[in-house]
C-alpha cells in the first residue's frame, strides 16, 4: 500500500477512522502500555527514577527467580493443578452431559440443567467462604471426609495434603453444569437416525453412549481441549487468594499468587513483573503448541 | 428392554441424584443456617435439616448493617457504568472492524487479537492504571476493561453476518456510519448484544479481584468487598453491627449466613428467567474460541 491510496482510504473513510480512536487509545493505553511497563522486568525499577530513569540489569531477576527455592515448588504447584483441572475438570461437564443425555424425561432434564448451573451464578466471595466453612473441624465436607478415611477431623484447609482436592472439586461443583451446556448443544446436532439403526442392530445403549454419543462430542472436546491448553498454567489464582493461608503455601502457592504477594504485598515490582513475564510466555507457547499439535492430529484448529 | 439398559438407567438416575443433592444442600445449609437461633445452631453440629429453632434476628442485624447498603449502591453503579460503558465501545469496536472496505482493517483485527493471546501480567497493569490517577475511583473498575476483545470477536462476527446487500442499498440512499449502525446493524443484532449485556453486567457484578486492588476506601467498597469482609475476614465488629459483646458471638454466625442470602438471593432468584440467553452466550462464545 503505497502512500496515496493509505491517504485515499482515509479520505473516504473519515468516519471509520474517527469512530476507531477511542478504540485504538482503549488498546494503546490498557493493553500496550502495560505491555511497554513490562520492561521494568529487566531493569531495577523505582517509581522516583520512573522506566527511563531506573537501572537496566538485564535477566538478572529472572535467574534469580529460577534458582530461588521457590521456583520449582511455584511451578510445580502451578503445574499439578492445573494437569488436576485439566483432568477432571474438563472430563466432568462431558459426564454430566452424556449422564444427562441418557435421561429420557424432558422436565427431569431441565430440572437437573437448571440445578447444576446454579453455583456457576454465586460469587466467588460467597463460594469460597462456604468451602471455608464446610471444610472447618465439624463442617458437612470435614464430617463425611472424616467418617471415610479416618481422619482426626481438624480444619482440612490447614493440611497441605488436601488443598489441591479441595480447589478441583469446588470447581468442578461451580462450574461443572455450566461449562456442560457445549456439549449439550453438541448432542443435539446428532441425527436420531443413527440412535434407530443402532437399535435396530441390538445395540445397548451402553454401546450407543460408546459408539454414537462419543463420537459424536469429539470435535468439540478437541476444540475446549485446545483452549483448556492455552490456560494450563492459568489457575484460578483468585480463588487461591481467597482460600489459602502460609500454613498450606507448599502446595498451594502458585505462580500468579506469588506475583501478587511480592508485587502488591510486598511492592518487589520488578522481581515480580519478571515472574509474570515468564508466566506469560510460558502460556503462549503451551497454546501455539497445543494448536500446532490440533492441527496435525485432525485439522482442527483455532486459527 | 435388555437387562444392561435398565442397569445403566438405574446407575444414570443414581449419579444425577448425587448430584443434584450435593449441589443444592450447601445451598440449604445456608438457608437454615440463617433462619436458626445462634446458639442452638452452634449446638447442633453441621447436619441441618431444618432450621435450628427460628429467628430472623440474624436478618434484621444483616440489614441493619449500613455497609451491604453502600456495597449494594456501588455494585449498581458499577454494573450500570459497565454496561454503558462497554456495550458502547464494543459496538463502535466492532462496527469499525466488520467494515470490509477500510484498507488497514487487517492490521487493526491483529493489534486487537493480539491481546488475547499476551499480557503484560498483573504489576504493569498495576502500575499503569495506578500512574494514571485512577486509583480509589470507579474509573479503575470500568475504564481498564470497557472493551472485552472477546466480547468484541463475538459481535463483530454477528455484524459480518448481516447481508451485504442491506447496508449497500441504505448506503445508496445516503445513509451515513451512524444512521447504519443504529437503524440496521443494531435492531438486526439485538440478541447477541442482549447476551453480552448479560455477560457484562454478571462481569461487574461479581468483581472483587480488581476493587481488592485498586479500592481502598471502605465507603467505595462494591458489595464483594463488604461480603469479603463480612464472610471471610471475620470483621466481627462489622458482622455484630449493634449487638451487645455477649450477643456477638452467639449471632455473628447466623448473620455471616443472612447476609450471604440477602447477597444471593436477588442473582438467583433472576438467574432462571435470564438463563437461556445465558446458555446462547455461551454457545456463540464456543463457536469460535
Amino acid at each position: 500500500m503505497n502512500r496515496r491510496s493509505i491517504a485515499r482510504d482515509f479520505k473516504r473513510n473519515k468516519w471509520l477512522y474517527v469512530l476507531a480512536l477511542p478504540v485504538v487509545i482503549y488498546y494503546v493505553l490498557f493493553q500496550y502500555l502495560p505491555m511497554y511497563g513490562a520492561v521494568i522486568a529487566f531493569q531495577n525499577y523505582t517509581p522516583m527514577k520512573g522506566i527511563w530513569g531506573s537501572e537496566w540489569i538485564g535477566l538478572e531477576h529472572f535467574r534469580s527467580f529460577f534458582n530461588s527455592y521457590y521456583f520449582w515448588r511455584l511451578l510445580g504447584n502451578t503445574v499439578l493443578l492445573s494437569l488436576y483441572s485439566l483432568l477432571f475438570e474438563f472430563t466432568a461437564p462431558i459426564v454430566l452431559a452424556l449422564l444427562i443425555h441418557e435421561v429420557r424425561s424432558r422436565y427431569i432434564k431441565s430440572f437437573v440443567q437448571t440445578v447444576s448451573f446454579m453455583p456457576y451464578f454465586i460469587s466467588l466471595i460467597v463460594v469460597s467462604s462456604l468451602i471455608k466453612d464446610l471444610t472447618h473441624s465439624g463442617g458437612i465436607v470435614n464430617l463425611a471426609y472424616t467418617w471415610l478415611t479416618g481422619g482426626d477431623g481438624q480444619d482440612m484447609l490447614q493440611q497441605p495434603g488436601l488443598f489441591r482436592g479441595i480447589y478441583v472439586l469446588s470447581e468442578i461443583w461451580q462450574r461443572m453444569g455450566w461449562e456442560s451446556i457445549i456439549y449439550a448443544a453438541a448432542l443435539t446436532t446428532i441425527p436420531r437416525e443413527q440412535y434407530e439403526a443402532a437399535r435396530i442392530d441390538g445395540a445397548s445403549r451402553l454401546r450407543q453412549m460408546i459408539s454414537i454419543t462419543l463420537p459424536g462430542l469429539l470435535p468439540t472436546i478437541m476444540v475446549m481441549g485446545i483452549l483448556r491448553m492455552g490456560r494450563l498454567l492459568e489457575v484460578g489464582y483468585e480463588k487461591i487468594l481467597l482460600l489459602y493461608n502460609p500454613v498450606i503455601y507448599g502446595t498451594a502457592d502458585v505462580v500468579s499468587t506469588f506475583v501478587y504477594r511480592k508485587g502488591l504485598l510486598d511492592n518487589d515490582w520488578s522481581f515480580s513483573s519478571a515472574i509474570g513475564l515468564f508466566n506469560s510466555a510460558i502460556n503462549l507457547l503451551l497454546l501455539l503448541s497445543a494448536n500446532a499439535l490440533s492441527r496435525k492430529i485432525n485439522q482442527n484448529s483455532l486459527w | 428392554m435388555q437387562l444392561s439398559d435398565r442397569i445403566l438407567g438405574i446407575i444414570v438416575y443414581a449419579l444425577l441424584t448425587v448430584l443434584v443433592v450435593v449441589t443444592l444442600y450447601p445451598l440449604m445449609y445456608v438457608l437454615f443456617a440463617s433462619f436458626s437461633e445462634g446458639d442452638r445452631l452452634m449446638a447442633s453440629g453441621s447436619l441441618l435439616w431444618k432450621p435450628a429453632g427460628f429467628s430472623i434476628l440474624a436478618y434484621e442485624r444483616a440489614l441493619a448493617n449500613p455497609a451491604i447498603w453502600t456495597g449494594y449502591g456501588n455494585t449498581i453503579k458499577l454494573v450500570a457504568g459497565g454496561i454503558v460503558l462497554n456495550l458502547t465501545m464494543t459496538i463502535v469496536a466492532a462496527y469499525v472492524l466488520s467494515r470490509r472496505l477500510v484498507l488497514w482493517n487487517k492490521l487493526f483485527m491483529q493489534f486487537v487479537v493480539v491481546t488475547m493471546f499476551f499480557n503484560a501480567g498483573l504489576i504493569p497493569f498495576y502500575l499503569v492504571v495506578k500512574g494514571m490517577g485512577l486509583m480509589n475511583t470507579l474509573g479503575a473498575l470500568l475504564l481498564p476493561f470497557a472493551i472485552n476483545t472477546f466480547h468484541l470477536i463475538i459481535l463483530r462476527t454477528a455484524f459480518l453476518s448481516l447481508p451485504a446487500e442491506l447496508e449497500e442499498s441504505a448506503q445508496i440512499d445516503g445513509a451515513n456510519h451512524l444512521t447504519l449502525l443504529l437503524n440496521i446493524v443494531l435492531p438486526l443484532s439485538l440478541p447477541v448484544i442482549s447476551v453480552i449485556v448479560l455477560y457484562t453486567a454478571a462481569d461487574k457484578w461479581n468483581m472483587w479481584f480488581i476493587p481488592s486492588v485498586f479500592i481502598q476506601e471502605r465507603t467505595l467498597y462494591p458489595l464483594q468487598l463488604v461480603l469479603r469482609e463480612i464472610l471471610l475476614n471475620n470483621a466481627t465488629d462489622n458482622i455484630s453491627y449493634g449487638a451487645g459483646v455477649g450477643e456477638a458471638a452467639k449471632i455473628g454466625e447466623t448473620i455471616k449466613y443472612a447476609t450471604i442470602v440477602i447477597s444471593t438471593v436477588p442473582v438467583l432468584v433472576i438467574y432462571p428467567f435470564l438463563q437461556k440467553y445465558f446458555v446462547k452466550g455461551a454457545l456463540v462464545g464456543a463457536i469460535k474460541g
